[in-house]
């Protein structure tokens, strides 16, 4: 019975059920565009910034993080590499060994890190082979040759197909030297590693160092962050005690911190947001609720139980809040998704440091289920809290207060 | 005859605390079936609190409204509700449908209340109908009725629910002479051929001519009866 009479209560008054349809509706629109803009924009920011050269997990031995020298190095292990590689969320595993040397060439000398990488894997990551700005990235024919960021050539004025010379201290205090083709040469768009970084294929680094088969991190690539926790626990679990297993958000702690206050304050104008749509939901109920005050105070003299009463407001405000949702949802799922496909572009200054850093200068949105679900939830649950205030003041009403003019 | 509200010694009082306001003063009330009784009096006599107090609206301070051998000040605000809801049928001034409901809906929904069975709804609803003469517009919306034809299907609604008793307050002052004319017809026909008591307040004196019983309140208390049965014992009339 009071579905029914719920159902043409709705149409009693149109343009109130229609503000606050409309309340409902933009309210999902704009909650659900400003989410997943936001997802979308950190989504891609991580996946730049691990992409860039720390990956998503790292696996080291124990206590190498804290002491990055190669004696806490640790040895390849195919079946440990094919374990992690067969997790559902990893993508690509490369191996590196890191350390420092002095690179010469006619007269002068500088600290580099040399990195030894697997060419094909650490492409998977890292997508070094785009940032080769001349001569060309690593093949299986690649011997002995490097790849040199390009402040570090340009410190040297050394091009592709010159010489450079390393000297270092190799694995358990071995003398590490040799003399290297430049293969190619790689530009960065951070100073740090623009200035510093030199690469070179794996078995050509161990052999520098005089350390076969040692690698000093695994490299991880996921297919989505989403799972990140999910999957270093595994990993650990995998790993026991002999390995290091870490996240990002241990690597690029200032990284992880900067996303927090960020999706903090994102949370705030989120906040704001519900605020505005709690006033005009409860706005257009505190007016209907003036209005229909004397039918409420009739329908109780008459004999229709307040409990029966609350159930009809209830019904009727689920009907809005599930009209407005629904059309919300539908009309945000495909702006959500037009966003993906033709994100935002950033201009100016902000769009040149993007380039600089390699980053495509846009702003994408996520399309990650997760979040339509939780912003129509939270609006349709902002809507049924705000219909407790029919449903407690029919409880509260007084027949004969209520029919008094 | 079935005694339908025996009220004994009630009293209200408004704003006890602050300005005290006596409303209803110690007032003994005794109606029995089929009564067709008039409450008259000038404004802030009380009638309107009276029929609030014998209807179950509210609730005396002091004494006892004995309705069909329940004292309903006893009773809790559910169950008073459900009392209301068999026992006793409203009209009030301002007819009250409810306007997405047709006049058809507006009555059914005092019997759905009710839960009385479908077939049985359909029956009673097409008898009132007929009894109200609105057959032809059973299913217009109270905006497509006049004045009068919603305070008939108001009389319907209150019938429905086969109430011990229907409560009227001013019936006819919205109505003009006809459509008030029409409407004491229907309800003096109800009362006669059915018996039903209809106890109402009024100022209207084609009302106050067409009751059996004319009860006059004045400053809260009963200032005359024409009853035989003279009901007020402890009043003081000024």
């Amino acid at each position: 019975m009071w579905l029914k009479l719920a159902w043409k209560n709705l149409w009693r008054n149109k343009h109130r059920t229609a503000i606050t349809t409309a309340a409902i509706f933009f309210a999902v629109i704009l909650s659900v565009a400003a989410s997943s803009l936001q997802d979308g924009v950190f989504d891609n920011f991580i996946k730049n910034m691990v992409s860039y050269y720390t990956g998503y997990i790292q696996i080291h031995q124990k206590g190498y993080w804290n002491h990055q020298v190669l004696d806490n190095g640790m040895i390849r292990d195919s079946s440990y590499e094919s374990r992690i590689s067969n997790q559902k969320n990893i993508t690509a595993i490369a191996p590196r060994i890191e350390s420092y040397a002095l690179a010469s060439f006619k007269d002068l000398t500088k600290g580099c890190m040399v990195v030894g990488i697997h060419p094909e894997e650490e492409n998977k990551i890292t997508a070094l082979q785009n940032k080769v700005t001349s001569g060309k990235y690593f093949d299986h024919k690649s011997g002995n040759t490097v790849i040199l960021s390009e402040g570090l050539a340009e410190r040297f004025g050394l091009q592709v197909n010159d010489t450079v010379y390393l000297i270092s201290q190799g694995y358990h205090g071995a003398l590490a030297a040799g003399k290297y083709l430049i293969n190619g040469i790689v530009s960065f768009g951070s100073p740090e590693l623009n200035d510093q970084l030199l690469f070179m294929p794996l078995h050509t680094a161990q052999e520098f160092y005089s350390a076969p088969d040692l690698v000093t991190s695994y490299v991880l690539g996921l297919k989505s962050d989403k799972y990140l926790g999910s999957t270093v626990s595994k990993l650990r679990h995998i790993s026991g005690e002999t390995y290091e297993v870490m996240s990002w958000k241990e690597l690029l702690p200032d990284v992880d911190q900067h996303i927090k206050m960020d999706k903090g304050s994102m949370s705030i104008i989120l906040g704001i947001l519900y605020l505005l749509i709690c006033f005009g939901i409860f706005g257009t109920m505190l007016m209907m609720m003036v209005e229909r005050r004397y039918e409420v105070g009739m329908l109780v003299a008459i004999g229709m139980k307040k409990g029966i009463l609350a159930m009809l407001f209830l019904t009727e405000s689920i009907f809005t809040v599930i009209i407005g949702s629904v059309a919300g949802l539908s009309c945000s799922i495909p702006l959500v998704y037009y966003l993906k496909e033709h994100p935002i572009r950033i201009g100016g200054e902000m769009a040149e440091t993007y380039e600089r850093f390699n980053f495509e200068p846009i702003f994408p949105a996520s399309t990650d289920p997760s979040i339509f679900i939780t912003q129509g939830l939270i609006v349709v649950s902002i809507g049924l809290l705000l219909s407790m205030y029919p449903v407690i003041t029919v409880f509260k009403i007084d027949p004969v207060k209520a029919m008094k003019k | 005859m079935k005694t339908v509200i025996d009220a004994h010694n009630i009293k209200k009082v408004y704003n006890p605390e602050t300005i005290p306001v006596v409303a209803v003063n110690n007032v003994h009330l005794h109606l029995e079936r089929g009564e067709f009784t008039a409450l008259v009096g000038p404004s802030g006599s009380g009638k309107t609190t009276l029929l609030n107090l014998i209807g179950g609206l509210d609730k005396p301070d002091t004494g006892s409204v004995i309705i069909n051998n329940v004292d309903i000040t006893k009773l809790t605000p559910n169950k008073l509700i459900d009392f209301r809801l068999h026992n006793i049928g409203f009209v009030f001034q301002a007819f009250n449908l409810i306007p997405v409901l047709s006049a058809r809906e507006n009555v059914e929904l005092i019997m759905q209340l009710q839960h009385v069975k479908k077939h049985e709804i359909k029956a009673r609803v097409t008898n009132l109908f007929q009894q109200i003469g609105l057959e032809d517009k059973m299913d217009n919306r109270p905006a497509q009725l006049s004045g009068g034809q919603q305070q008939r299907v108001a009389v319907a609604r209150a019938l429905a629910s086969r109430p011990q008793f229907i409560l009227a307050d001013e019936p006819t002052a919205n109505l003009d002479t006809k459509s008030a004319d029409n409407l004491l017809d229907i309800m003096a026909k109800l009362n006669k051929e059915e018996n039903m008591t209809f106890i109402f307040s009024t100022h209207d004196q084609r009302v106050i001519e067409r009751a059996r019983r004319v009860i006059t309140l004045v400053d809260g208390q009963i200032h005359a009866d024409s009853s035989p049965v003279s009901v007020n014992v402890d009043s003081t009339i000024t």
